[in-house]
C-alpha cells in the first residue's frame, strides 16, 4: 500500500520499508533547531552529565524571541546561548542578526524536501512548505535529541486538502488558512500530518506554502505538507545542494480528504480569543483599532511587506494608530530595502523594526495597554498573547491590516 | 502509580499562553508558577496543593512549545492533569519532564471544582471519590508510561551519560 508524506519520511528516518499511522517508531533526526530554548536545553544537558551532542552540524541556533535583549534577564539568555554555541561546537550559529529562526532555516539551506526536521517552537511545521517534516518540541525532548540523535514520533493519520480555483484580488494564503481553521477547528489536525494539494496550492508561492504550514500548527497539526514542485526547487536553487523530489504515493491511505473551491473567498479575520474564531471582514469592518503588526514568521515575507506597500503607498497610517513593520530576516529587510518598499511604508508612517518575533508572543517591542486592539499578520489571538489580558488581538493578512492601518478600524482591503 | 487529591476545573482550549503568559516568560521558574493560570482562576497558583488534579475539557495545552507550560503546573505541585484531549507539543513536553497526563473522554462533565480525584496512570483509571463515578481513560502506551514512572527523560539522559562513561573507562582500560 502506498504511504503519504508524513509515513514515507518517518519510515525513511526510522530504517523501516513501511509504516502506518499509529505505530511509534524512533527516528534519525536530520536537523535539530534551537532559538533562545538553547539555554534551557544547554542547562538540562549539563545537569544530566552529557557535555557533547551527537553531530553539531545537524543542529542549528538562531536568537529570535526577544532580540536585542528587552532586559537584563534576556541578556543572560543570550550570554548562556551564545556560550552552549562554542561548547558544543555548534557552526550554524546566526545570533540576533539573521531574523525569525524559522524564515532563517529555509533561506540559509537548512530545510530539503524529505527531510525530519524537529525545532524547539511551535511553528516548525513551517518547514513542510518546501517538503520537510517539522514539528515542535520541548527543551526536555530536545535535551534527549542533542544526546542521540533520536526521538520517537507516533506515525500520524494524514489528512488531505484540496484547495481549487484561483485565489481573488487582495485575498492571499493567510485568508485560505484562516478560513480551514475556521471551518475545520483549532483541532481538527490534533496530533494529524496535513497535505495541502490542488490548483491553488499549486499557484501558491513558497511565501504563501510557508504561511499555509506556519498556520496549520494552529489546526494541531504534527506536520504540514506542500508536495515539492518547480517553484520548490528554485526556491532551493543555490542554497541546497542534491535535492530530491518527494511526492505521496497516488494510492497512500488519508484519513479525511476535504474539497475546497475557494474562488469566492473574502478576507477572513479571526477574533479573539481563539484563532478558530474566523469570519470574513465584512463582520469586523468598523472596529477601532490602537496598534497594528505586519511580520511574524507567519506572514513577514517580502510578499507580504510588497502588498502593504502597494496599499499604504501615497496614503497615511491613521494618526491614532501605530503600525509596527517586522521583516521576518535580514534578506526580506534588505530586500524590502532595496526594493523601495521601506521607504514607501516609512513614507506612510510605519515603524520598521528589526527582524525577530516581536512582540508576537508578548515578550517584548510594543505590547498593549488594557482595552487596546490590535489588528494582526501573526498567528495567535490569544487572551494576554501580546500584552494586557484585556488586549484583543485580531488576525487577518497583511492586506488587511494594511488597509485597516489607512482607515484606523478594521477594513477589507479589495476597496484600494 | 495513582494520584489522589482535590480537582480544580477548566475549560476547553486551555493555551501554553494562559498557563505561562509570554510577559512572564523570563522570570525563574519559581516567579513564573505564580503566574500560572491567573487571567482563568485568579486563586488557582496560590491555593492548589501537591497531589491536586487538573480537570480540562478539549485541547489543553494548544499553541506554543514553551515546556513552561507543564513545568510552571509541575513546580506547583499538581499530581496529574486529566483532559479530554490534548495538544500534542504539551503532551509530549508533560511526558518529557514526568508530569503524569492521560485524556480521557467526558472526564470534564464528571467532575466539578473541589470534588477528590483518583487518578491510575497503569490502570487508566479515573476515579470522582466525591461523586462515586468511575471512569475509563485512554491506556498510555507501555513507552509513555515508562517514561511518565521514571519522572521523565532526565533520568534517561542521566542513565545514558553514566553508561558512556562506563564505556569510556573500559575503553581506556582495554589500550
Amino acid at each position: 500500500m502506498g504511504m503519504t508524506m508524513a509515513e514515507k519520511i518517518l519510515a525513511r528516518a526510522s530504517g523501516r520499508e513501511v509504516v502506518s499511522p499509529g505505530e511509534y517508531v524512533t527516528a534519525s533526526i536530520d536537523c535539530a533547531m534551537v532559538h533562545e530554548g538553547l539555554a534551557a536545553v544547554y542547562t538540562t544537558l549539563l545537569g544530566a552529565g552529557i557535555d557533547s551532542v551527537w553531530n553539531p552540524d545537524k543542529i542549528v541556533a538562531v536568537l529570535d524571541h526577544a532580540v536585542p535583549a528587552p532586559n537584563e534577564r534576556y541578556a543572560g539568555i543570550h550570554k548562556l546561548v551564545r556560550d552552549a554555541v562554542k561548547k558544543l561546537g555548534i557552526r550554524n550559529y546566526y545570533g540576533e542578526r539573521a531574523g525569525i529562526c524559522h524564515q532563517v532555516m529555509v533561506e540559509r539551506g537548512h530545510v530539503a524536501p524529505g527531510m525530519l526536521i524537529v525545532g524547539t517552537d511551535s511553528h516548525s511545521t513551517t518547514y513542510g512548505a518546501l517538503g520537510a517534516a517539522g514539528t515542535g518540541i520541548g527543551f526536555t525532548e530536545m535535551a534527549y535529541v542533542f544526546a542521540t540523535g533520536r526521538l520517537w514520533f507516533r506515525v500520524p493519520e494524514t489528512i488531505k486538502f484540496d484547495l481549487e480555483g484561483e485565489l481573488p484580488y487582495m485575498v492571499s494564503a493567510k485568508d485560505v488558512i484562516l478560513y480551514l481553521i475556521g471551518k475545520y477547528s483549532s483541532e481538527a489536525a490534533q496530533y494529524k500530518s496535513v497535505e495541502f494539494v490542488g490548483s491553488m496550492a499549486k499557484e501558491m508561492s513558497v511565501d504563501g506554502r510557508m504561511t499555509m504550514c506556519n498556520m496549520a500548527m494552529e489546526m494541531g497539526a504534527k506536520f504540514a505538507f506542500f508536495e515539492p514542485d518547480e517553484k520548490t526547487m528554485r526556491y532551493l536553487e543555490g542554497s541546497v545542494k542534491d535535492v530530491e523530489a518527494l511526492k505521496a504515493d497516488d494510492d497512500a491511505k488519508y484519513e479525511e480528504v476535504y474539497m475546497e473551491d475557494l474562488s469566492g473567498l473574502e478576507p477572513q479575520v479571526a477574533a479573539p480569543f481563539t484563532v478558530d474564531n474566523v469570519h470574513p471582514v465584512s463582520k469586523f469592518e468598523g472596529k477601532r483599532i490602537d496598534q497594528a503588526v505586519i511580520g511574524s514568521c507567519t506572514n513577514g515575507r517580502l510578499e507580504d511587506l510588497r502588498v502593504a506597500a502597494e496599499i499604504l503607498n501615497g496614503r497615511e497610517v491613521h494618526p491614532d494608530v501605530r503600525l509596527l513593520v517586522i521583516p521576518a530576516s535580514w534578506k526580506t529587510y534588505r530586500e524590502a530595502m532595496e526594493e523601495g518598499i521601506l521607504a514607501t511604508l516609512i513614507g506612510a508612517g510605519a515603524i520598521i523594526c528589526n527582524p525577530g518575533c516581536g512582540p508576537c508572543f508578548g515578550a517584548h517591542m510594543g505590547l498593549l495597554a488594557s482595552g487596546e486592539t490590535c489588528i494582526a499578520s501573526i498567528n495567535r489571538n490569544f487572551r494576554g498573547r501580546m500584552g494586557s489580558y484585556d488586549a484583543e488581538v485580531y488576525l487577518a493578512s497583511p492586506a488587511t491590516v494594511a488597509a485597516s492601518c489607512v482607515e484606523g478600524k478594521i477594513a477589507d482591503p479589495r476597496r484600494y | 502509580m495513582k494520584i489522589k487529591g482535590t480537582v480544580w476545573k477548566f475549560g476547553d482550549n486551555i493555551d501554553t499562553d494562559l498557563i505561562t503568559p509570554g510577559k512572564y516568560m523570563d522570570l525563574p521558574l519559581e516567579e513564573l508558577k505564580k503566574h500560572v493560570l491567573e487571567v482563568v482562576n485568579p486563586e488557582f497558583a496560590a491555593k492548589v496543593k501537591a497531589g491536586d488534579v487538573i480537570i480540562a475539557g478539549a485541547n489543553f495545552g494548544c499553541g506554543s512549545s514553551r515546556e513552561t507550560a507543564p513545568q510552571a503546573i509541575k513546580a506547583l505541585g499538581v499530581g496529574a492533569v486529566v483532559a479530554e484531549s490534548f495538544a500534542r507539543i504539551f503532551f509530549r513536553n508533560a511526558v518529557a519532564i514526568g508530569l503524569p497526563v492521560i485524556s480521557c473522554s467526558k472526564v470534564a462533565e464528571a467532575f466539578d471544582n473541589g470534588d477528590e480525584a483518583e487518578v491510575d496512570i497503569e490502570k487508566a483509571e479515573i476515579r470522582n471519590i466525591t461523586k462515586g463515578i468511575t471512569l475509563k481513560a485512554t491506556p498510555l502506551s507501555e513507552d509513555i508510561k515508562n517514561v511518565i514512572l521514571k519522572g521523565g527523560i532526565i533520568p534517561l539522559l542521566k542513565e545514558l551519560a553514566e553508561e558512556r562513561r562506563r564505556k569510556s573507562q573500559q575503553g581506556r582500560i582495554k589500550q
